[in-house]
């Protein structure tokens, strides 16, 4: 398939909007759920750290 | 002791369940109350037009028949589940599937069933013409059990879960989607004169398999909500 | 013979499988690209203008991929799900769990497309077509599963209801669809025909073939990410998790 130019690239034959729209949908969903499932991890992360120093601190607490 | 009979064990689910129902009429006539008032919905809604009315009253009363059996379903496990009963009946002799079913065709008779009956007077309202009103309540007839078979499994998923009666529409209303469009097509076969033998046979069929699965799921349901 | 055995057991440990996964997520996501790279120059590229649908019909090499997608993940989804429900391994639903998201994003986007490639195509935003309202009810049904998930507490309860529905579900998608079929040809609705048979060239095939392997190797890539989120969540209190390396930053 020969573009003959960029604009014609975009326009794709007066369907670009729901061409683009559709692959633009797709790129969006396949960049915004990866990263919130690496922020569900690395807040899961934080969680277990604030957790072990508090458990850390409690136990420094009863021992000192 | 001696052995109950599992013929013995369901029907005495049955009459209890139907027993305590009779105490509390509200919950049995609300259903009916919910049913008519949807069903009068439209055509306040869309227009007092025969024509269309007549075309849109198979659909109609089904989907107001699936939303009536619904909401209805939340009482099937949660009184039970409340007073203690139901962990009882997991641990009685008899197999929690028989007294699954006691329960189920208890909940029919107080729900799908008078909703069956009820038609006709509201396909009047319709102009749905005589002999359909026929095919009407028996496709409701065949189909509302299957309405109570599937509900079940959602309400014993959703078992004291909060949110419950919401959350079960969401889990079984696409699971009623094949009821509907049997049932509602048997009505509609039957008005284009197609006949709505097919329609009929197909749900009689969901119906065979419902009540083959779905005691089984439904107990399974129940088990893990009560560990 | 016995040592293979044992190996599979052992990574159905989340200990095990955690480390395992994290090492494999980048594999995928290069897998991604390359599947992905090579079917969007065969589809933007190689692939010919369609002699009835014009440019338009390029949407396909999201929509079909998707669609397939949505349906497969709900099938793996199911499966394990059985598998931990059968079993009592925890990971086994813990990977459901994590599926899940991912498989109702799939549904999202074919539903999505399908509007966007239905209004220049058929001048409606939506038609009721089978295929389109199949998958409606699909995405319905990964919306009940998350919901029932996420309203229990307890775990383990969540689960094991979440695997019942999911085998429910997965019993009825053939009745539900074999429905909608006959409910759309009887009241003769729009028929939309995504595969222009005879005439699909060989290309568009071939496009949309490497689009599903990239939105396959997508679709593992994220949700090991989404079950390494799920175990540290679940297993906060085992020791493992506790000398993890990423904990010590």
């Amino acid at each position: 398939m020969k573009w003959n130019s960029f604009s014609e690239f975009l326009a794709m034959g007066g369907h670009g909007l729901y061409v683009w729209g559709s692959f633009g949908a797709c790129l969006l969903l396949m960049v915004v759920e990866p990263i919130l499932a690496r922020v569900r991890r690395s807040n899961a992360l934080t969680e277990l750290r604030r957790e072990i120093r508090a458990r850390k601190e409690s136990q420094d607490e009863t021992t000192s | 002791m001696g052995e109950t009979s599992l013929l013995a064990a369901l029907s005495a689910v049955i009459r209890r369940d139907l027993l305590l129902a009779m105490r509390r009429k509200s919950d049995v006539l609300t259903t009916l109350f919910f049913f008519v008032i949807v069903v009068s919905l439209f055509p306040l809604g869309i227009g007092p037009e025969m024509d269309m009315l007549r075309k849109i009253a198979p659909g109609v009363l089904w989907v107001a028949a699936l939303l009536a059996t619904m909401l209805s379903l939340n009482r099937l496990f949660a009184a039970d589940h409340a007073d203690g009963t139901l962990e009882q009946m997991a641990l009685s002799a008899v197999p929690l599937g028989v007294l699954v079913t006691g329960k189920v065709v208890a909940h029919w008779l107080l729900s799908g069933l008078p909703l069956a009956l009820l038609s006709p007077v509201l396909g009047l309202q319709f102009d749905l013409a005589a002999g359909s009103l026929g095919v009407m309540v028996i496709a409701l007839l065949i189909g509302t059990p299957v309405l109570s078979l599937i509900g079940a499994i959602g309400a014993a998923l959703t078992l004291g879960v909060r949110g419950g009666g919401v959350l079960v529409s969401l889990l079984v209303l696409p699971l009623y989607v094949p009821v509907l469009i049997f049932g509602a097509g048997a009505v509609e076969a039957d008005l284009t004169g197609l006949g709505a033998t097919a329609h009929l046979s197909l749900l009689a069929a969901f119906l065979a398999l419902a009540a083959f699965f779905g005691p089984w799921a439904t107990t399974v349901a129940l088990r893990i909500a009560l560990e | 013979m016995n040592n293979r055995i044992i190996n599979w057991f052992k990574f159905a440990s989340p200990q095990t499988f955690y480390p395992l996964a994290g090492k494999m997520i980048p594999w995928f996501w290069a897998l991604t690209a390359i599947f992905g790279l090579a079917g969007l120059y065969l589809g933007f590229f190689v692939a010919p203008t369609d002699a009835q649908q014009g440019e338009g019909y390029r949407i396909i090499f999201i929509h079909v991929p998707a669609s397939w997608m949505s349906m497969f993940i709900y099938l793996v989804m199911a499966f394990w799900a059985a598998l931990g429900l059968g079993f009592n391994a925890r990971l086994s639903g813990m990977m459901a769990s994590a599926l899940a998201p991912t498989g109702a994003l799939m549904a999202f986007l074919s539903l999505w497309t399908g509007a966007l490639w239905g209004k220049p195509m058929w001048g409606a935003w939506w038609v009721w077509d089978a295929r389109l309202t199949s998958e409606l009810i699909l995405f319905f049904l990964y919306l009940g599963f998350i919901a029932l998930q996420s309203a229990i507490d307890d775990a383990r309860r969540a689960d094991k209801a979440g695997a019942v529905l999911a085998l429910v579900g997965v019993v009825n998608i053939p009745i539900i669809y074999f429905s909608v079929k006959w409910w759309n040809t009887l009241h003769q609705g729009a028929s939309v025909s995504l595969t222009r048979s005879p005439s699909m060239a060989q290309t568009m095939l071939w496009g949309m073939l490497l689009m599903a392997l990239a939105f396959w190797m997508y679709s593992i890539a994220v949700s090991l990410t989404r079950v390494r989120a799920i175990i540290l969540e679940r297993e906060r209190h085992a020791g493992w998790v506790e000398e993890l390396e990423e904990l010590k930053s």
